[in-house]
């Protein structure tokens, strides 16, 4: 009866994500009188890693088969996990990988989904979750029917707790067969060594007010100082400026991080619409009436040119004496 | 070759988003409804087999009659055929329930559908489709090739893109880059006229289980304002960050 939580291991950790679902999973477990289960994959030292956050027991796939992603394979793996322990909620991140996995084990498991999911559940009994909806211009009350419910949660929708209790793992061998091996893995790029936007805590975007690729370098310079990835608005990556990647709004990226700076972007709906899970939004625009300003937290008016390199200047001076 | 595009039909992306009945359902009053964005850039790509390969293609909506004005446009964007089934959408898993049944009678080898809606962004019925089916499954995909029965996809992953075999039949998750934006077609008056001509079959649906209710909905609390930081006190908006906000 355990809450099972897929755990994504990826470059040889957790990702701070995953420790959020443990965080997420314990506290419900705590309500409910039951215990986590994490299921990895190739994981290494998973039990103590997720045993600070309240994962009791680990199963961990070990399998060559496994070292490339594969939704389906990933996610008949996950099924079996849950019914070894009768689980009667399955949790996931909404990382690319895991919302590709997600539907897939909800089927399997004739479990209700709800994606999205912003935070604790509302109630367990009749079971119901806030998701966000209407490309976050709404949130939804979902109630799942069924006696098995799959979740994907939001980034930054709950929080890392630690909630330290011993651990144990033990390798866990799922029956996989030759049909969920048929799509295949032939090639893969990653930009190594730059923050994505999935996993940013600060994204910097910027939209057609920098005037030109060519100067996305106070851009870059500012993301930077702040350990954070660059994005941009739909009329920047349309106009070939920025690749499609950086794309954030409703037809693009969703960001969910902690501050989101926009530069030069004057807050379409649809871009705010994308951009509106993050925490705290800062706009620096030369035209006051622009309506991110509407939206923003904090404003600058003025010449993105001449703010944003002092800002840079400002935030770096910061750091150095804070740390 | 025989595709199936599924074609969600939602609030145009400026619509403003009400509620009526308690905040149980969405104001459709003075809402223009359109093809769901990762729909239409699956259903261009369909387009392309079409004209490239002389794939057939048809679209579906399990949706009310009022979602018919937007099978027509696919149909004037270049669809051969439209398939409506009869009934509310209010759940993914119901949802995929119906365009199952329909991929089943219809022997299709393709099914392309948007990585999610933009109304109520479940991102479900792809993947619980090829699920039901036990058909290859590629989600966010970015670029598609098929060749003969072999299928090249290229879907989008955290920090960059993966290039993947599969085969049909095989279900896609779509989105932007199947095609690019400018790649996106506005039907022209022929195109309007031929679609008045083309079969839009209304269908049925199957009994099938709803896994999930909305039980309402709510709206975003309003904002407060910004403050406003002068360009010449940027340390102000350094130490606001720092010490207000908490995220630098």
């Amino acid at each position: 009866m355990s809450i099972l939580i897929y755990a994504e291991f990826a470059e040889g950790k957790f990702k701070k994500t995953a420790l959020e679902l443990a965080s997420y999973a314990k506290k419900i477990a705590g309500e409910t009188g039951t215990t986590v289960t994490a299921l990895t994959i190739n994981a290494i030292d998973a039990a103590a890693q997720l045993g600070k956050y309240g994962v009791e027991k680990v199963l961990n796939v070990k399998s060559d088969k496994l070292t490339a992603f594969n939704a389906k394979a990933y996610a008949d793996a996950i099924k079996q996990a849950a019914q070894k322990e009768s689980s009667k909620i399955v949790l996931f991140n909404s990382t690319t990988d895991s919302l590709y996995i997600a539907p897939l084990v909800a089927v399997a498991l004739e479990a209700g989904y709800a994606s999205n999911v912003v935070a604790q559940p509302i109630s367990l009994s009749p079971f119901q979750v806030k998701r966000n909806a209407f490309s976050n211009k709404a949130f939804n009350i979902t109630e799942i029917t069924t006696d098995v419910k799959v979740l994907t949660i939001g980034k930054n929708s709950y929080g890392v707790f630690e909630n330290a209790v011993s651990a144990t793992e033990e390798e866990f061998s799922p029956s996989l067969n030759d049909a969920d091996f048929s799509v295949k893995v032939e090639s893969s790029e990653k930009v190594s060594g730059k923050v994505t936007i999935a996993d940013a805590e600060i994204v910097v975007s910027g939209g057609r007010g920098l005037k030109g690729p060519e100067n996305w370098g106070i851009l870059e310079d500012l993301a930077a100082v702040l350990g954070a990835a660059t994005a941009c608005s739909k009329p920047v990556s349309d106009l070939g400026w920025r690749p499609h990647s950086e794309h954030v709004g409703q037809t693009g990226k969703p960001v969910a991080a902690n501050l989101y700076i926009a530069i030069g972007i004057s807050g379409a709906i649809q871009h705010i619409a994308g951009i509106n899970s993050s925490k705290v939004k800062v706009v620096i625009n030369s035209d006051a009436d622009a309506p991110f300003f509407k939206v923003a937290d904090y404003g600058v008016v003025g010449d993105a040119f001449e703010i944003v390199p002092k800002l840079t200047e400002k935030i770096k001076a910061f750091k150095a004496q804070n740390s | 070759m025989k595709i199936l595009v599924c074609i969600s039909h939602v609030p145009d992306t400026t619509a403003k988003i009400n509620f009526v009945n308690g905040d149980s359902e969405f104001d459709t009053n003075g809402v223009q409804f359109v093809i769901n964005p990762n729909d239409e850039f699956g259903l261009t790509r369909a387009i392309w087999f079409k004209e490239q390969a002389g794939a057939n293609v048809t679209v579906v909506n399990v949706g009310g009659p009022d979602a018919e004005a937007t099978l027509r446009k696919a149909l004037a964007i270049g669809a051969d055929e439209a398939i409506r089934v009869n009934a509310n959408p209010t759940d993914g898993f119901f949802v995929a329930k119906q365009l199952a049944e329909v991929v089943k009678n219809g022997g299709f080898d393709l099914v392309i559908a948007g990585k999610e809606s933009l109304d109520y962004n479940g991102g479900m019925v792809p993947g619980m489709l090829a699920g039901l089916l036990g058909f290859d499954f590629v989600n966010s995909c970015i670029n598609l090739e098929v060749n003969g029965s072999d299928a090249k996809a290229v879907r989008e992953i955290d920090g960059g893109k993966e290039t993947l075999s599969a085969k049909l039949p095989l279900v896609i998750g779509g989105q932007k880059g199947l095609v690019e934006e400018k790649d996106l077609r506005i039907p022209n008056m022929r195109g309007i006229m031929m679609a008045r001509q083309k079969a839009l079959t209304v269908l049925e649906p199957v009994a099938a289980n709803s896994n999930t209710k909305a039980v309402k909905f709510e709206k975003p609390a309003p904002k407060s304002a910004v403050k406003l930081i002068s360009a010449d006190n940027l340390d102000e908006l350094v130490n606001l960050l720092h010490n207000e906000a908490k995220v630098i």
